[in-house]
């Protein structure tokens, strides 16, 4: 059963019943969920929790919706992989992957909008509707597919084939918006208050957000009821970021695990960094940004959440880092390579700020850290297509296949660049 | 009638211009401030605009057109 008792004003305070709110009436502040955590202090264990299903709905008590009624497709419980061949490239001795590609629409996605497809059903909208550039698309047609919902799901019109495939499968009504960004954002903006949807990430964005928090129950799980030490995380609107920091001080509060003081470290491309760009500037004041970046899924240059995870980088003592492009697709190869996983460009983003962080020993060697890769690859493909080493062509012989594998193998020790795989153990 | 929740963001050079009571004067529109942040080098302000939507509409425009950036409250919504 859920605890979850009102609905609270993060900047104000001001107390709001459990319904589809999303904004203070007196300042306009963004509601947060809260919590009977007297309650929970005294009913949830670690037991209770080991009982229920592999999917975020084992930690269903401190979530806002009924499990029972779940608009379920399996999302979460998905691995934790301790990394050595990545953490010896880094000089990380105790390094883990939280790998969110494994989720049934292949991002973290599918965490926040499985809580907000069943608060929505329950609330009794019959249609689902989100404004996205792929990942949260996919992901709000799967689970309106699934929860007997229609789906409303507003796309650029210039997005690529691929995405549009993703959503259009599930049968949801797809609708590209000739204009600018800020123009869809303000169009659907507008649509929100007209017309008597669940809007996922606006009138049910406080019970969505929510479904972030399960990242930090997981990882707490896997590790054995243990509190990383550093966490690396993408920074986009930045509501990823400051729920997995209340998730994992949810754990130590209820005590289900002893209070290591994490770090929170946030990683955005350089082309959208303006959560990055105001903790350099030491400033509370993000100042949006227009996106530039392959990076898409992290293209947000007026973060909704920016203010409250410049707070999170603060009380953690974590770091913000920027990376450009290059190192993007330098921190996709190497993460495919090392560990053999295929993240989308934002993998790429947190593992190029990781080897940032490690280079420069902001991360000591025997940390405790986990690096949260929220996507797969294949939907960002165009990224590295013209960065990978080209197949072998041969002739149907032996002979050209050991030909083709010498001439390779002499290009690679000519000066190629070594990969990760080739110089260690496993 | 409509009401629109918005968020005003000023850069440094139209910081001391009056662009809200302008607005109020200029166009049938009612503004309402609920939240702001001024600083020497910039400013935001969270404001309910009232009137009727094309009037809404226009006003907004030449709010844009004084240099002032003007974003949905709950800040960019289109996603990844």
């Amino acid at each position: 059963m859920s605890y979850a008792s009102h609905l609270r004003c993060r900047e104000c305070g001001r107390h709001y019943p459990l319904e589809p709110l999303h904004v203070c009436e007196f300042c306009f502040g963004p509601l947060e969920v809260a919590y009977d955590y007297r309650a929970l202090g005294r009913d949830l264990t670690r037991r209770r929790i080991e009982r229920g299903p592999l999917t975020v709905w084992r930690y269903c008590d401190l979530l806002p919706a009924d499990c029972e009624q779940a608009v379920d497709i399996g999302a979460g419980f998905t691995p934790l992989l301790q990394c050595r061949n990545l953490g010896e490239a880094l000089g990380l001795r105790r390094l883990y992957i939280k790998n969110d590609c494994a989720n049934p629409t292949w991002s973290f996605k599918d965490r926040v909008v499985t809580v907000a497809s069943t608060k929505a059903r329950e609330f009794g909208f019959d249609t689902l509707a989100c404004a996205s550039t792929g990942n949260l698309a996919n992901s709000v047609a799967a689970h309106a597919a699934r929860g007997g919902m229609r789906a409303m799901v507003f796309i650029p019109s210039n997005l690529e084939q691929g995405k549009v495939v993703g959503a259009a499968i599930y049968g949801s009504t797809l609708v590209a918006v000739d204009g600018s960004y800020d123009e869809v954002n303000r169009l659907c903006s507008e649509l929100a208050d007209k017309y008597p949807w669940a809007f996922v990430n606006i009138n049910i964005r406080p019970y969505y957000s929510e479904g972030s928090k399960t990242l930090a129950y997981e990882v707490v799980e896997q590790l054995g009821w243990r509190v990383p030490d550093h966490c690396i995380v993408p920074l986009a609107s930045g509501s990823l970021f400051t729920k997995i920091w209340k998730g994992l001080k949810e754990m130590a509060w209820l005590g289900l695990a002893d209070w290591a003081h994490t770090r929170m470290s946030g990683a955005q491309p350089e082309g959208c960094s303006p959560i990055v760009g105001a903790w350099e500037r030491q400033s509370f004041d993000v100042r949006p940004v227009r996106p530039n970046t392959i990076a898409k899924s992290l293209a947000i240059g007026n973060p909704a959440d920016g203010y409250y995870a410049l707070k999170v980088l603060e009380h953690s003592g974590g770091f913000g880092v920027a990376v450009t492009d290059d190192e993007v697709v330098e921190g996709m190869k190497l993460l495919a390579e090392a560990e053999g996983i295929f993240a989308e460009t934002a993998g790429g983003v947190v593992i190029a700020a990781l080897r940032r962080l490690a280079t420069q020993g902001r991360i000591g060697p025997d940390e405790l850290v986990v690096a949260f890769i929220t996507g797969a690859g294949l939907k960002t493909q165009e990224a590295v297509l013209d960065k990978l080493t080209p197949p072998l062509h041969i002739e149907p012989h032996v002979s050209s296949f050991e030909e083709a594998i010498a001439r390779r193998q002499e290009a690679v020790t000519a000066g190629a660049e070594v990969r990760p795989s080739q110089n260690q153990q496993r | 009638m409509t009401k629109q929740r918005v968020k005003f963001t000023f850069p440094a050079d139209i910081i001391k211009e009056p662009v809200i009571w302008r607005l109020g004067r200029e166009f049938e529109v009612m503004t309402n401030i609920r939240r702001a942040d001024i600083t020497e080098d910039r400013g935001w302000v969270i404001l309910e605009l009232e009137g009727e939507m094309e009037e809404i509409e226009r006003g907004v425009q030449w709010v844009v057109e004084q240099g002032v950036r003007v974003d949905p409250v709950p800040g960019d919504i289109v996603e990844g």
